[in-house]
C-alpha cells in the first residue's frame, strides 16, 4: 500500500522531510514560519529552485549538466549589463529579460550538441562548456559589482496586494510545471532515461529528446538567473558557480535517479527547499557560526543517503 | 576517423603528439616556454594533478559509475593537516604524512562504505562527502594557523634531487610504475577491470567486488592527500579550498588518458599523458597576452575540441 503510493508519488519523502524541517524551523526560531519568514525564505531559494528543476529535465534523460551554475552567473551578468545600457526602464527590462532567456536557450542547445549530437561525456563535456559559458560571463562583464535597476529588485522583493511577488511566482511556475508534466517531452525524455536503445527502438528521435532536455534546463537556468538578480540587486560573473553542485543534490533529494527514467521535478523543488531548511535549522539552532558549514554538510549527507534508500524500498 | 592510422587512435599517441604539438606552439608564442627549466616547472604542475589522477582513475576504472568529486576536499584537508603536524620543521614530516595518510583512508573508507553497503550512487555519495569536508576545513580554519611547509618538503617538491629532477617527479614515477605494476601485475588489478566491465559476471566468478570497490576508494582518498601534503611543499602554506581546482580537471586527465568513464576500460599510462597536456595547455594560455575571459573561452573550447578524439559514445542503432 505505502509503497504503491509513493511509486504513484516518489517526490513524498522529499515532501515529509522538507515539512519536518519547517516545523523544526518554526520550533527553534517562530518567526521563520511567519509571512515575512516564509517570504525570505523563498526569495532566497527559489533560485534554486529553479535551477534544481532545470537539472531534472536532463537527469530525466540519464544526461548531467554541470555547467547550470557557469549559465546562470552569464544570464546574470547579460542581465544587468543590458538593463542599464538600455536604460534600466521597464520596456529596457523586459527586453534584456528577453535576452537573457535567448542567452540561457543558446547555452542549453551547445550543451545538448555537445553531448547528445557529438555524443561526448556529460560529465566532462558539460564541464569544458562551464569554463567556456564562465569565460563568456568575465568578457560580459568583468567584474562583480555593477547594480542592477532599482525597478527590477524592488519587484522581486515587493507586494502586490499585500502578498509577495515571489509568491505570485511561485504560483505560476507551479502551473507552468502542471502543464509541463502533461507535455509528450516530459514522457519522451523520461522514456530515452529509462532505456535509450529501446526508446530509439521503438522510434524516438533519442538525439534531438536530449537536446530538447538541455534546451529546457537551459531556459530555467536563465529563470533561476533572474531570482538571483531579483534576489543580489547586481551582476557578479562568478554567482551561480557555487549552486551546480547544489542543483544535483536538490534534484536527488527530491528522489529522481541520476541513472535516468525516474523522478518528478516537484520532488526536486522540495529537495531544493530542503537544503534551504537545512541552511536556516542550522542558523536557527544557534550552532556556532564556524560549525554551521559542517553541520549543514552532514546534514545534507544524511538527507542523500536517506533519500536514495528510501527510494529504493518503494521501487521494488 | 577510419584515414587515421591505428598507432594515432591510440589515446597516449594522440596524448604525445598533442603535447609535442602544444610545446612547439607556446615556444612560437613566447620563446623559452619549452625550455628546459620550463618544461621542469610543468611537469611539477602535472606531478600535483596527476597523483590525484591515479586514485581517480581507478575508481573509474571500477565502474558502476565510478567517480570520486571528495578528491578536492580531502587535498584541501590534507594540505591543512600536514601544514600544522609540521608548522615548517622538518621532524615533523614523517608525523605529517602518517596523519595525511590515515585522513585520506578514513574519508576514502567512507566514501567506499557508503557505495558499496549502502549503494549510494558515487556521485551523490562523493559529492555529499564534499559537503562535509568542505565545512570541517572551516571548522579547522577557525580553530588553527593554516600552518607551513617543511624545507626538507619544500625542496622535494621544487628542488631538484637527483639527475636534475624534484622529486615530485620522481615521486610521481613511482606512482605510475606502480600503478602499471597494480593494474597489468596483479590479481587485484584484474579484478578491477572485471569489476569494472562486467561487475555481475565478476561476483559469479568469485571476486569480492565490493571489498575491491571499498579499497579503491580508500586509495583515492590516499593519492588525493599525498596530492595534498607536494601542494603544501609546492606553494609553502595552504589556503582556503587550494585542493578544489584539482576535482574536474582529475577526471579531465583520466578522460584524456583514454579511460573509460564507463569503467573497465583504460590505464593509468595515458592518464600521466592527460594530465600533461592539461597542463601545458593551461600554461600556454596564461603566456599568451588576453584578458581571463578569452583564456577561459579559449580553454573551455579547446577542452571540447579534445574532447572528439576521446571515447565518444557510440551511436543509436536498431
Amino acid at each position: 500500500m505505502m509503497a504503491r503510493i509513493l511509486a504513484r508519488y516518489p517526490f513524498l519523502p522529499a515532501l515529509v522531510i522538507a515539512l519536518v524541517l519547517l516545523a523544526l524551523n518554526g520550533l527553534y526560531q517562530p518567526r521563520s514560519v511567519s509571512l515575512i519568514g516564509l517570504t525570505g525564505l523563498t526569495k532566497t531559494y527559489l533560485a534554486l529552485m529553479l535551477l534544481a528543476i532545470a537539472q531534472t529535465y536532463v537527469v530525466y534523460a540519464g544526461d548531467i549538466d554541470l555547467s547550470v551554475g557557469a549559465i546562470v552567473s552569464l544570464v546574470n551578468v547579460v542581465l544587468v549589463v543590458l538593463m542599464e545600457r538600455w536604460g534600466g526602464g521597464g520596456v529596457s527590462i523586459f527586453a534584456a529579460m528577453a535576452a537573457g532567456l535567448l542567452v540561457g536557450l543558446a547555452c542549453g542547445l551547445i550543451n545538448g550538441l555537445v553531448v547528445a549530437a557529438l555524443r561526448l561525456q556529460a560529465i566532462v563535456a558539460t564541464f569544458a562548456t562551464s569554463i567556456f559559458f564562465t569565460g563568456v560571463a568575465l568578457w560580459v562583464l568583468p567584474v562583480a559589482g555593477l547594480p542592477a535597476p532599482t525597478a527590477f529588485w524592488r519587484t522581486y522583493g515587493g507586494r502586490f496586494f499585500e502578498v509577495p511577488f515571489v509568491f505570485y511566482a511561485v504560483l505560476l511556475l507551479a502551473l507552468v510545471l502542471y502543464l509541463m508534466a502533461r507535455l509528450r517531452l516530459t514522457t519522451q525524455l523520461l522514456a530515452v532515461g529509462d532505456d535509450a536503445q529501446s526508446a530509439f527502438q521503438s522510434g524516438l528521435p533519442v538525439t534531438a529528446i536530449r537536446i530538447k532536455g538541455y534546451a529546457l534546463c537551459g531556459l530555467f537556468a536563465a529563470l533561476a538567473a533572474f531570482c538571483i538578480t531579483g534576489d543580489t540587486a547586481s551582476g557578479d560573473p562568478l554567482v551561480g558557480g557555487k549552486m551546480t553542485l547544489f542543483s544535483v543534490a536538490a534534484v536527488v533529494l527530491g528522489g529522481a535517479a541520476l541513472s535516468g527514467g525516474f523522478g518528478t521535478v516537484v520532488g526536486s523543488v522540495f529537495g531544493a527547499l530542503i537544503i534551504g531548511l537545512i541552511n536556516s535549522l542550522v542558523y536557527f539552532v544557534g550552532t556556532p557560526s564556524e560549525w554551521q558549514n559542517l553541520v549543514q554538510g552532514l546534514a545534507i549527507l544524511i538527507a542523500l543517503m536517506a533519500g536514495i534508500l528510501v527510494g529504493r524500498r518503494t521501487r521494488r | 576517423m577510419n584515414g587515421i592510422p591505428p598507432l594515432f587512435r591510440q589515446p597516449l599517441a594522440i596524448a604525445l603528439l598533442l603535447i609535442a604539438v602544444l610545446l612547439v606552439l607556446g615556444e612560437q608564442l613566447s620563446p623559452g616556454f619549452a625550455s628546459m627549466q620550463q618544461i621542469l616547472r610543468l611537469l611539477i604542475v602535472a606531478a600535483l594533478l596527476g597523483i590525484v589522477a591515479a586514485g581517480q582513475n581507478l575508481v573509474i576504472l571500477g565502474g558502476r559509475e565510478g567517480i570520486d568529486l571528495s578528491v578536492g576536499g580531502i587535498i584541501s584537508l590534507s594540505a591543512i593537516i600536514a601544514g600544522n603536524l609540521m608548522n615548517g620543521a622538518d621532524a615533523g614530516i614523517p608525523l605529517a604524512i602518517a596523519g595525511c595518510i590515515v585522513a585520506g583512508a578514513f574519508f576514502g573508507l567512507l566514501n567506499g562504505l557508503g557505495v558499496t553497503l549502502l549503494r549510494i550512487p558515487p556521485l551523490v555519495m562523493t559529492l555529499g562527502m564534499l559537503g562535509v569536508l568542505q565545512g570541517l576545513l572551516v571548522v579547522i580554519r577557525n580553530g588553527i594557523p593554516s600552518g607551513r611547509a617543511a624545507p626538507v618538503l619544500s625542496q622535494f617538491v621544487t628542488q631538484p634531487v637527483l639527475f636534475g629532477l624534484p622529486g615530485i617527479i620522481w615521486l610521481w614515477i613511482a606512482v605510475g610504475l606502480l600503478m602499471a605494476f597494480l593494474l597489468r601485475r596483479t590479481v587485484f588489478g584484474q579484478r578491477i577491470y572485471a569489476i569494472g566491465s562486467n561487475e555481475h559476471a565478476a561476483i559469479m566468478a568469485g571476486v569480492p567486488a565490493a571489498r575491491i570497490r571499498i579499497l579503491l576508494f580508500v586509495l583515492s582518498g590516499v593519492f588525493a592527500a599525498i596530492a595534498g601534503i607536494c601542494l603544501l611543499g609546492y606553494s609553502g602554506s595552504s589556503f582556503a579550498n587550494v585542493g578544489e581546482q584539482y576535482m574536474l580537471p582529475s577526471i579531465i586527465a583520466v578522460v584524456f588518458g583514454g579511460t573509460s568513464l564507463a569503467g573497465g576500460k583504460g590505464g593509468y599510462t595515458g592518464t600521466m599523458a592527460g594530465a600533461v597536456m592539461l597542463v601545458v595547455l593551461q600554461s600556454i594560455l596564461t603566456t599568451i597576452n588576453i584578458e581571463e575571459s578569452g583564456r577561459q573561452m579559449i580553454f573551455g573550447a579547446t577542452l571540447l575540441v579534445l574532447m572528439l578524439f576521446y571515447g565518444r559514445g557510440r551511436a543509436m542503432r536498431t
